[in-house]
């Protein structure tokens, strides 16, 4: 098993890449970990006449805070980094969802940018930026712009980006004080993508009202799915039991998974649910300063 | 298309001037160009970690990765830890402690093996069982593994400190 034959080009910048993405965009693929494309390419279910190997470029591989008290991640950052990182605890899901991608190998290969571009039903980053509000900076020779990460997942495996647009980084809002967030995934075994996935981030105020709320679901549609009913159930109460319940209910209707290998549709709606009041959970007791273990179940 | 293309790769602290089609994987390369068998080939797609080899001292899966991409990295293979024709410790631990049953997976555990050991050198169980998470060993000597990184963490401590 060995991937069709193509052209290869190695890009040392950020210049380098657009120039040929405008030359190459149209018949090319863009190299990132490899961890996905590789396969496919091996697979013989992608053949791209030109590959271009963004490996080596720097600018995309830095994570920096930015003027507003945001963060912003280079497409090129590994899943390893983003494990090791230390992040502060408002962010502790970042932590929670690097360290069950895949085994040490896959994690030291594999990207942000390249996860989200891959848009697996199933990815763990995905879900994780659609709880944050995250955005996404796309560059192109033509220029750039920035999107809401909802609008980057079409379809499985399809993004919104043209054939020559590069996802340079993405953004992480502020977030405010009070904020918690949490990650859990549920694997059939150790190194494999999630039978189902949710992430959340919650903002209590002082006196216990949910300010703000992002609900992100994993392996429960054909894209990454945000829960905007249960998100607005929740906005706005005081998060009484019985109003989280409903929300539980509301996460499983909103969703649509798919039965696989995995599991059965009931089975994935039973287990997003639960992930999701867990999550929620875990969440709130961070977001009070305790230290809480989650990742996978 | 270019059928070849020249490159130079740095294996086990050797330099390899080679021509090699920029779509050939670095696995095939490594067994099928340069003689080097540890890194084996197995299940092809990233799942099993018979194919482990070390970039710049971390453990990736040579399967899933194109030669090409290896230009000026430092490559590892199992054959680069053997010094003077002698094992390595953590071969050597291997060996003692049964955890080298078929074989076909040893190589890729011992070069992760020694990446965990550069980087952690006195592991929990717990951390090992997290950094050999990537291999799979169908005899089922875990245990016997597991047993080999504490061992071999031992021995190499004890090196150090010249004991
Ligand atoms: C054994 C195994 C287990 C795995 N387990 C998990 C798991 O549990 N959870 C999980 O989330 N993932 C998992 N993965 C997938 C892994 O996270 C991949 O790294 C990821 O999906 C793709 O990232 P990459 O950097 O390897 O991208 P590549 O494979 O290089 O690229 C993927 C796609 O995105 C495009 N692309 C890459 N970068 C950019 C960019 N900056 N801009 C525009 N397009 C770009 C490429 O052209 C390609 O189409 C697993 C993979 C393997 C092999």
């Amino acid at each position: 098993m060995f991937p069709a034959r193509f052209n290869y080009y190695r890009a040392e910048s950020l210049p380098e890449v657009l120039d040929l993405l405008a030359r190459h965009g149209s018949e090319g693929k863009i190299l990132a970990g490899g961890q996905s494309v590789i396969p496919l390419m091996k697979l013989r279910l992608a053949s791209p006449a030109v590959l271009i190997d963004i490996n080596r470029v720097r600018e995309l591989q830095a994570i920096a805070g930015d003027e507003r008290g945001g963060l912003r991640i280079g497409a090129l950052t590994r899943h390893h980094h983003m494990e090791i990182k230390k992040w502060p605890r408002s962010l502790a899901l970042l932590m929670d969802a690097a360290r069950d991608i895949g085994d040490p190998q896959v994690r030291n290969l594999g990207t942000v940018g390249g996860a989200l571009a891959e848009v697996d039903p199933a990815g763990d980053w995905g879900p994780v930026m659609l709880s944050l509000g995250a955005r996404v900076r796309a560059v192109s020779p033509k220029g750039e712009r920035t999107l809401p990460i909802d609008e980057l997942f079409v379809d499985a495996f399809t993004t919104c980006l043209a054939e020559d647009e590069l996802l340079r980084e993405v953004e992480i809002p502020p977030l405010s004080d009070g904020t918690g967030t949490a990650y859990l995934k549920m694997e059939r075994k150790a190194g494999d993508f999630a039978i189902a996935s949710a992430a959340v981030r919650v903002n209590r105020s002082p006196d216990g009202r949910c300010q703000d709320v992002g609900i992100g679901l994993g392996g429960v549609g054909l894209v990454p799915l945000r829960a905007r009913g249960a998100e607005d159930l929740l906005r706005g109460s005081n998060l009484e039991e019985e109003l989280i319940r409903e929300a539980e209910e509301s996460v499983r209707k909103e969703c649509e998974p798919l039965a696989d290998i995995r599991g059965s549709v009931e089975f994935k709606r039973q287990v997003v649910g639960v992930l999701f009041r867990r999550a929620l959970k875990i969440a709130l007791r961070r977001a009070q300063g305790e230290e809480v273990e989650a990742g996978h179940v | 298309m270019k059928q070849r293309v020249p490159i130079s790769l740095t294996v086990n602290g050797e330099i390899h001037e080679l021509f090699i089609p920029p779509w050939q994987l670095l696995l095939d390369t490594l067994r099928d160009e340069l003689g080097l068998t540890g890194a084996k080939r197995c299940c092809i797609e990233g799942q099993c970690g018979a194919c482990t080899v070390l970039i710049d001292g971390k453990p990736i899966n040579s399967c899933l990765y194109l030669t090409i991409e290896a230009q000026n990295q430092e490559i590892v293979t199992a054959e680069g830890l053997v010094e003077d024709g002698k094992p390595h410790p953590i071969q050597k631990a291997f060996v003692e402690r049964g955890a080298v049953q078929c074989g076909f997976c040893t190589p890729g555990l011992v070069v992760a093996t020694k990446a965990l050991l550069d980087q952690n050198p006195n592991p929990t169980e717990d951390e090992i069982r997290i950094a050999l998470s990537g291999h799979l060993c169908r005899c089922g000597a875990y245990v016997q593994i597991t047993e080999a990184v504490m061992a071999a963490a031992r021995e190499t401590a004890q090196k150090e400190v010249g004991v």
